[in-house]
């Protein structure tokens, strides 16, 4: 993280220095795996977007592809449905499970906290759950023929206000972002665990012998200190809500019903790439799907990294 | 494990291939299939009865996993590697192989006047000249009602529109049964199980199907949007929370005995008999007025056809008038209750709850769903929107005319009706 000051470039006899090809020997394999399973195929995609089939031929369409997408009315509703859906599934990750892992990180790290082990593996296990399980366990709570949630409602007096959630336009994405966040709230929870694990307790003591304790302590000291982990895991969240697709697949099927409510990029990439039913495969959609995908994540982590990240303070112990 | 399956078949096909040239009076034939399901009945019915007919000709069923098929056999028929006969899938994946020269022209086999237009309508061209598959079995929409529901509560079996709805309302006014199973979670249910169900009724089947292909009527027109009325109505009878309720629970709530209708298709037959406790029977849909012609939706599921280089085409045209004949028809639908011959012939069937569906083919006019021939090739695509738009009636998100109205849309941005 620091500029430790560079000594190489000091005067003094220049000395020739063999070839350092362990570098490269050591580098190859990496680079080729890397290059052969992830470069290739994104530019391939890229390329595939490009093109498209006339007349039983692939031909080049240059940008052809992005204007059936924008320009074609019904591509591009479900299109921007679809990337409206998938920024509320942003929002809501954002705004539930990120300050939730905070808080749960804090609370853990609470020296007085007795069964704090516990609580960390039990929070932290559904993420390690295979998408499938989590799809069907929360399908089978909500039922509300066999699921447990309308009976639980019922023992407490609010059967009212249960209705099935799943299934309704206007609460099947909530209910299906909120899944998403009881999925993965565990690696918030354990990044921030671990920044607050590393600030030195000689902070905590100099803060406490200022007065300064309890909330305050949290707001003034530890948040601060935190920032740059929360500012990764706002990434990591980017892009996991971006390129998501599993959970809405398992829950809503693909056709992210009911009336494409729960429709994200990822499922509409899906029904375009593969076809659904007797709708037939369009490779060349699917591609241009994945590339407008592709250039908003990297929009999202570029602004991040060069205007964000350079902006965050950080403090060196 | 399904690659050294197919390796395996290879393999197999190439040795019982050399072995054919050297007992010159053996042939042998492979079916290619995705029909795994039906390996027993296959091994253990379907080929006795065709070779001891025919010496001299041995027939081996070689069944891909369902998903792999379309795959498998593309490959294979590239490379020149596939089995003599192929089992078609209805509609455009059979058509693209008959388009590529893999399929060939069936018009003249023997055994073919056995079928009616609509039963090989799933493997004929878009002109109707050329059949290229022989149609296997169908499955056949309706209602299936517990009997002892009906029984106790006194409700005759309804026949038009209002009696149905004035059973519901008396299972509903009892009380102790939901009216009717089915949840819109799904969409498909409401899509394939409500609205292709009852629809034919009122678009006049295959009359009204062929007026939207080729542009006569549009999917706003009453026709096509009275059906979304009756559907939306059906909201009222299903059970609690249905916007949540998925395929399986509504399959569970009718074989537990807590739903006295289902709306059903006819391949729920074979699972209803084995879970069930009590006595079913079935209605065809309820027509609107009383004498009014019915309409079923006996739909195309399966087919064979032959392939255009297989090694032996004599022997395989032999074994496909086989296929098309009722004796086939009569242990094919009777192995597999719910999956009917579409045989012209009336195949008597010893499953009671199969026998009073397929008897409805002697009164009533036979269709396919809507939307699949020829109209679901483009984007968007019309059955999804179906599906999605059938729910959205149920749930109320849309009213039927809107339905109609998006639907239409949607099939004008593409589809363009041979004028």
């Amino acid at each position: 993280m620091s500029n430790t000051p560079s000594t190489h470039d000091a005067t003094g006899p220049i000395i020739k220095r063999p070839t350092r090809w362990h570098i490269v020997v050591f580098l190859l394999p990496a680079f080729i795996v890397y290059s052969a399973v992830m470069i290739l195929p994104l530019i391939e995609t890229l390329r595939l977007s490009l093109f498209n089939t006339v007349d039983g031929q692939s031909t080049f369409v240059g940008l052809g592809n992005f204007k059936v997408l924008f320009g074609d009315e019904r591509w591009a509703h479900d299109f921007w449905n679809a990337l409206k859906n998938n920024f509320i599934f942003f929002v809501i990750h954002m705004l539930v499970q990120n300050p939730m892992g905070v808080a749960l990180a804090a609370m853990l790290s609470l020296p007085k906290l007795r069964f704090a082990s516990f609580y960390r593996t039990a929070i932290f296990l559904p993420t390690l759950l295979s998408f499938v399980i989590v799809g069907f366990i929360w399908k089978l709570i909500l039922s509300p023929i066999w699921g447990v949630s309308p009976f639980l409602m019922d023992l407490v007096g609010l059967k009212s206000l249960f209705s099935p959630w799943l299934g309704k336009p206007g609460s099947a994405l909530i209910a299906v972002s909120l899944i998403s966040v009881w999925q993965y709230v565990g690696i918030p929870m354990m990044l921030i665990y671990a920044a607050l694990l590393n600030i030195p307790e000689e902070v905590i003591e100099a803060a406490e012998c200022d007065g300064v304790t309890g909330w305050s302590q949290f707001w003034k000291i530890k948040l601060p200190l935190i920032l740059p982990a929360i500012g990764i895991i706002s990434i990591l969240t980017f892009v996991g809500n971006f390129n998501a697709f599993d959970l809405v697949y398992t829950v809503q099927g693909a056709l992210a019903g009911p009336d494409g409510s729960t429709d994200i990029l990822g499922t509409l990439l899906y029904r375009t790439f593969f076809g659904f039913q007797l709708q037939l495969g369009d490779r060349s959609m699917g591609a241009t799907i994945a590339t407008v995908m592709f250039l908003i994540i990297l929009a999202g982590v570029s602004l991040y990294l060069f205007v964000i990240q350079r902006r965050m303070r950080r403090y060196q112990f | 494990m399904t690659r050294n399956a197919i390796k395996g078949l290879l393999l197999a096909t190439s040795i019982l291939g050399t072995a054919g040239f050297a007992q010159a009076a053996d042939v042998t034939l492979t079916v290619e299939s995705w029909r795994n399901d039906d390996l027993a009945i296959w091994q253990e019915k379907i080929i006795p009865a065709f070779e001891a007919k025919n010496p001299g000709i041995k027939v081996v069923f070689a069944p891909t996993a369902p998903t792999e098929y379309n795959a498998a056999l593309n490959a294979k028929l590239d490379a020149g590697s596939a089995g003599d006969l192929i089992t078609c899938r209805p509609f455009d994946a059979s058509l693209e192989l008959f388009k590529k020269g893999h399929l060939a022209s069936l018009n003249d086999l023997p055994g073919m006047e056995n079928f009616s237009p609509v039963a090989k309508s799933a493997w004929t061209t878009d002109d109707g000249a050329t059949t290229f598959c022989v149609p296997m079995a169908s499955v056949i929409h309706g209602f299936i009602y517990n009997k002892d529901a009906f029984d106790t509560l006194g409700i005759s079996v309804p026949t038009t529109e209002a009696e149905f709805f004035a059973a519901l309302d008396k299972i509903k006014a009892e009380g102790s049964y939901i009216p009717m199973a089915m949840g819109t979670k799904d969409l498909w249910e409401a899509a394939t199980m409500g609205y292709q169900n009852i629809g034919p009724t009122y678009w006049k089947g295959e009359e009204g199907r062929a007026a939207l292909i080729k542009g006569e009527q549009k999917l706003t027109d009453d026709a096509w949007v009275e059906p979304y009325r009756v559907l939306a109505k059906w909201k009222d009878y299903l059970g609690d929370g249905f916007e949540a309720q998925t395929y399986p629970d509504s399959q569970n709530l009718f074989t537990l005995g807590r739903a006295a209708i289902y709306p059903a298709g006819s391949w729920e037959i074979g699972l209803f008999n084995t879970q069930a406790q009590f006595k079913m029977g079935a209605f065809p849909p309820p027509v609107k007025n009383a004498g009014d012609t019915c309409y079923i939706s006996d739909h195309n599921d399966i087919g064979v056809g032959l392939n255009a280089k297989g090694a032996n085409p004599e022997a395989a045209k032999k074994f496909l008038t086989f296929v098309a004949s009722p004796e086939f028809a009569d242990i094919y639908a009777n192995s597999l209750p719910g999956f009917f011959s579409l045989n012209s012939t009336a195949v008597k069937m010893a499953d009671p709850l199969a026998q009073e569906f397929v008897s409805w083919r002697e009164k009533c006019k036979p269709t396919i769903r809507s939307t699949y021939q020829i109209l679901s090739r483009g984007t968007p695509n019309l059955e999804n929107e179906t599906w999605t738009e059938s729910a959205n009636v149920i749930n109320g998100t849309d009213t039927p005319e809107q339905a109609g109205e998006k639907l239409q849309k949607g099939l004008d941005s593409w589809y363009k009706p041979a004028k």
